[in-house]
């Protein structure tokens, strides 16, 4: 049997139903944007790690040109490391039937018939390729799947020179190819990039590689970083044309993947934050008003000898029953947001399967939040309350002090008219109030900024800066820098209207202990396809003699305009020079370095040389240019910039866009929510004033313009305060992420601005209609009656 | 006779926006068991505020007030509440009934915290409203919206019942009806019961009546013969 307390608590909740679930929207709204991104980051990360740990990632990478097998050994003599996997790695060309672009086929070698002892591989479909099967290969998911092809196809291979038909025995998925992509390539294109393993016993004599390997992982025993053995690897893989070892961290895969991880991580830090703080925000602004409109009945049940603490626990209860309403709905939201997102990053991450998981304490956590915010509210209000004398809190308050103001001494109230100075008298009586509600819709102004601002930053970044940074059409490849000269076939194929060479070379920048593996890319002089922008789409110039750095590389590095840096070549002739910094570039793409060729070739002392050329083609010949390229064997690969934005658009562009419809979705509906209830704890306070002012002959009309006036005043001030709030929140989540494979400029649209103003004006015209409603209806007698 | 609640030397003085009110200037009033006393004064001269602060609902700026052997004026919040909920009921002019609750569940609301309470059908059948028991304030009359009130005071045996201008808000006939049924619980239940009127004929009910005017006692007047409250005019 419900005790009569109880029951006031039930009918309390249907009697104020709508603003029980307004608030309890509210509160959902906050719990669901951190369990939506939370639970997306939390679930990843768990299938990564688990992933890793089953197929055993490797702790080291090492390339090289070639070793014997018996260096292999050297390396596992090195104190730390426990297992060494030497293996071939090649790439070659795929001349797919009916794709202009040539694919690039990198052919991995396997132990077949034995255990794979690093970066294992999970089988999909079909079977391992069997011991010295000539032609057997497994084909990653991603390629197989963009082609449509299945165990039992074939695949054209040039092979060493020559073509060989593969027979694709198996589909599968490598921890190594979570992310099938090469560095700078941030938009990886599936149906160009095949990995292929082979049993090794094949592919060593198909290269010439018998009894020697080209490629290397390590594990460590336990506790030995990959740091320490670094150096003794490179130190035996220099004669034979070591690249250079890198940790799993640097690997290519896994660097995106921590990237997007932890750029994931960020959002699910920084955006979750302010929405369930905006939300406990209001939680409490607006509990503690609802409270206090039950001053009187607070008052009563004292004289009645309720204490303290039951009446406290009381609305205790109020709270939380609107807090698990709404923590229910948005855990509900939250989690089937969450196995979306999931599945959403699933099909660009590819792991074996993408267990969603909501963590208990994700949902815990969020709740409590709303719980503590909440709480705090109602004990505030209950406290002010019940630390007045009850029979001082059953009496209506002390009339307010209005004074006269600089505004009446002006005379204005005759040129405003009375309910205008109504107005101005009562946002003047009580600042506080109208300033926290003016804070809590700023709020959820400046939430539905930044809940949109993504997706503007994102088409910013695809069609500004990428628009000026990368004005060819097409971008050709080469396997080795081939002299300019050379390059000129391209040059004059038909169809091409514009050329410019470039040249790309892997080095390793160093300062002090700092070192980052990265390119220097070099460009023409007067740069026309190929340009250096900052993200504020401006064109920087590249000076004469010197080397410009992304900046975030000299963050990285620690180093500014003017210090040296030493720079270890990793092509040709190798060795290291030291430059000192002319320049820091903004860069929205990658880490990397910039020059003029013609002063990289003077460093270097070489002939010209290009390792890509850059063209702008005339579309109609788009597809005959494809085919003569195809042909070339100097050529590695051709990209299109209109599939690179195409393939952004898919990728990141999707997931952003699914971001900001998440966002903005929650943003308006912790918008609506504060606006609704802060008019109506408005109409309850003063429906006893506005009462009077009927009796004594105001309109409906006049009264309804007094309180909405109030309203309309606090949401004008609200806007303003809003959008800054939202540029600085906007900022504040941009600075949180750092990744160092794209960085996206801070834009705002004006659209975004105008939709943050229209939800809200919009949710301040419905919640006056409402209100408007209740005051036409307004019982005069009963309001009079009753002493509040 | 002893008194059962005694208020010494209050003063009360309240700061009402920015002008200071002296509600109270060093009243002493006492109230004995079991009788009927009536607290006669115009609109404001203080009478709500002294029965206030001697119910514990309000406390004085100076002065001590006594239940018994316990000083409220020097109770600990958990004190007052136990005296609140065991030995005063509070009729208040207004009714001061919670309006999501029925009649029953209004009295509930005290009879389920209190040690030794009538039933709420009980208490409401002495009120004369057995037969509106489940229904909410809003769908009462004035009368008997006070009647429940009364009803919802007395639930819980008080020892001392306090009525504020418990007919106030009533027509002339409803509030006969309403001192008769206060007028019954002091007789048959015993309880010492004290009610604020402005309305001088009024005072003929009871066994002392107490005047105050602007803050102070004006006189103290003992009825030799109690007038029933039928036969009151006014």
């Amino acid at each position: 049997m419900l005790s009569a307390i109880d029951k006031k608590l039930m009918r309390d909740v249907v009697r104020l139903k709508g603003q029980v679930l307004t608030i309890a929207l509210v509160v959902a709204a906050g719990i669901a944007s951190y369990v939506t991104m939370r639970s997306t980051w939390s679930s990843l990360e768990t299938s990564r790690s688990s992933y890793y740990a089953r197929y055993r990632f490797a702790d080291v990478f090492a390339t090289l040109k070639r070793a014997p097998d018996s260096i292999a050994h050297r390396i596992a003599d090195i104190p730390g490391v426990a297992v060494v996997y030497p293996r071939i790695v090649r790439d070659v060309m795929l001349p797919i039937e009916g794709m202009p672009e040539p694919a690039t086929g990198r052919l991995i070698s396997i132990p077949a018939g034995r255990d794979i002892p690093l970066n294992g591989l999970y089988l999909r479909s079909g079977r391992m390729p069997e011991p010295r099967q000539d032609d057997e290969v497994l084909v990653i998911e991603s390629f197989a799947k963009a082609h449509n092809l299945h165990p039992g196809d074939r695949i054209p291979a040039v092979i060493n020179g020559k073509w060989r038909d593969l027979l694709i025995v198996g589909i599968a998925l490598s921890p190594e190819y979570v992310f099938p992509a090469s560095l700078g390539d941030f938009a990886p294109d599936d149906r160009r990039l095949a990995i292929m393993w082979m049993d090794r016993d094949v592919l060593g004599p198909a290269f010439q590689m018998e009894g020697a390997f080209n490629d290397i992982s390590l594990h460590l025993q336990p506790g030995v970083s990959g740091q320490e053995v670094l150096g003794a690897v490179d130190r035996i893989l220099e004669p034979y044309g070591g690249l250079g070892a890198v940790t799993s961290e640097k690997q290519v895969s896994n660097f995106i993947l921590n990237g997007e991880l932890s750029q994931l991580e960020q959002f699910a830090t920084v955006f979750p934050f302010i929405f369930l703080s905006v939300a406990a925000f209001l939680l409490n602004v607006v509990l503690s008003r609802l409270i206090n409109l039950q001053r009187q009945q607070i008052a009563v049940l004292k004289a009645l000898g309720y204490s303290n603490r039951q009446i406290g626990l009381h609305y205790l209860q109020l709270v939380s029953i609107i807090v698990v309403l709404g923590a229910l709905c948005g855990i509900a939201v939250g989690a089937w947001l969450g196995s979306g997102m999931t599945n959403m990053y699933g099909q660009w991450f590819r792991f074996p399967a993408q267990d969603y998981r909501l963590d208990f304490s994700v949902a815990a956590v969020s709740v409590m939040v709303s719980l503590v915010a909440g709480f705090a509210g109602a004990l505030l209000a209950v406290r002010n309350v019940v630390r007045l004398p009850p029979a001082e809190a059953m009496r209506p308050p002390a009339p307010a002090s209005y004074r006269v103001s600089l505004l009446d001494r002006l005379g204005l109230g005759r040129v405003l008219g009375q309910a205008a100075m109504m107005i101005v008298r009562e946002l003047r009586r009580r600042p506080l109030r109208t300033i926290f509600s003016s804070l809590g819709i700023a709020a959820a102004v400046g939430i539905l900024v930044v809940g949109r601002f993504g997706y503007d930053s994102f088409e910013s970044l695809i069609n500004t800066i990428l628009h000026e940074e990368q004005r060819a059409d097409v971008t050709v490849a080469f396997f080795e820098p081939i002299p300019a000269s050379a390059a000129r076939e391209i040059v004059h194929l038909p169809g091409v209207l514009d050329s410019e060479g470039g040249r790309a070379i892997p080095v390793r920048f160093r300062s002090g202990h700092r070192y980052r593996d990265s390119t220097i890319i070099a460009l023409a002089d007067q740069p026309e396809l190929r340009r250096v922008v900052n993200r504020d789409a401006r064109q920087v110039e590249i000076p004469a003699d010197g080397l410009a750095i992304s900046r975030k590389l000299g963050e990285i590095l620690g180093v500014g305009v003017g210090d040296s840096i030493d720079i270890e070549i990793r092509e040709g002739n190798r060795g290291t020079r030291r430059f000192a910094v002319a320049t820091l570039v903004d860069d929205a793409f990658g880490l990397q370095g910039y020059m003029r060729m013609t002063s990289l070739h003077r460093v270097m002392g070489q002939e010209s040389a290009v390792s890509m050329v850059y063209l702008r083609v005339d579309p109609a010949w788009l597809d005959e240019i494809h085919r003569r390229l195809k042909e070339m064997p100097e050529v590695a690969g051709v990209t299109r910039m209109d599939s690179i934005v195409k393939r952004m658009r898919d990728q990141m562009g999707q997931s952003m866009l699914m971001m900001t419809i998440i966002l903005t979705l929650f943003g308006s509906t912790i918008a609506i929510g504060v606006v609704y209830n802060n008019a109506r704890v408005a109409l309850s306070m003063r429906s006893r004033d506005l009462a009077s002012l009927r009796v004594l002959g105001f309109t409906r009309r006049e009264i309804s313009a007094v309180l909405l006036g109030e309203l309309a005043v606090q949401i004008l001030a609200a806007l303003p305060i809003g959008l800054l709030l939202g540029t600085y929140w906007a900022h504040a989540v941009m600075e949180s992420v750092d990744p160092e494979v794209y960085r996206m400029p801070i834009v705002i649209s004006t659209q975004t601005y105008a939709f943050a103003v229209a939800v809200t004006v919009v949710s301040g015209i419905v919640s006056a209609l409402l209100v408007r409603r209740k005051l036409d209806h307004l019982d005069l007698i009963a309001v009079l009656k009753t002493r509040e | 006779m002893s008194a059962i609640l005694e208020a010494r030397a209050i003063t009360k003085i309240y700061r009402m926006g920015e002008v200071d009110v002296h509600a109270l200037r060093g009243v002493d009033a006492s109230l004995y068991e079991s009788e009927f006393m009536v607290l006669l004064g115009a609109s404001g001269s203080g009478k709500s505020t002294l029965l206030n602060i001697m119910g514990g609902l309000d406390v004085p700026t100076m002065g001590r007030v006594f239940y018994g052997d316990m000083e409220l004026t020097d109770a600990d919040e958990d004190e007052l509440t136990e005296f609140r909920r065991q030995s005063v009921g509070f009729v208040f002019q207004f009714y001061n009934l919670i309006p999501s609750l029925t009649a029953r569940e209004n009295v509930a609301l005290v009879t389920e915290i209190a040690d030794d309470p009538l039933e709420p059908a009980e208490a409401l059948d002495l009120v004369g409203l057995g037969e509106r028991l489940d229904h909410f304030p809003a769908q009462l009359s004035g009368g008997e919206q006070q009647r429940v009130a009364i009803a919802r005071a007395v639930a819980k045996r008080p020892a001392v019942l306090l009525c504020d201008e418990p007919t106030g808000a009533l027509d002339f006939k409803t509030g006969i009806l309403v001192l008769e049924v206060i007028a019954r619980v002091n007789r048959e239940l015993g309880t010492t019961t004290a009610v604020i009127t402005h309305n001088a004929p009024i005072a003929s009910i009871a066994d002392r009546v107490i005047t105050l005017a602007d803050g102070q006692v004006h006189s103290e007047v003992h009825n030799e013969s109690k007038a029933q409250p039928e036969e009151l005019r006014w």
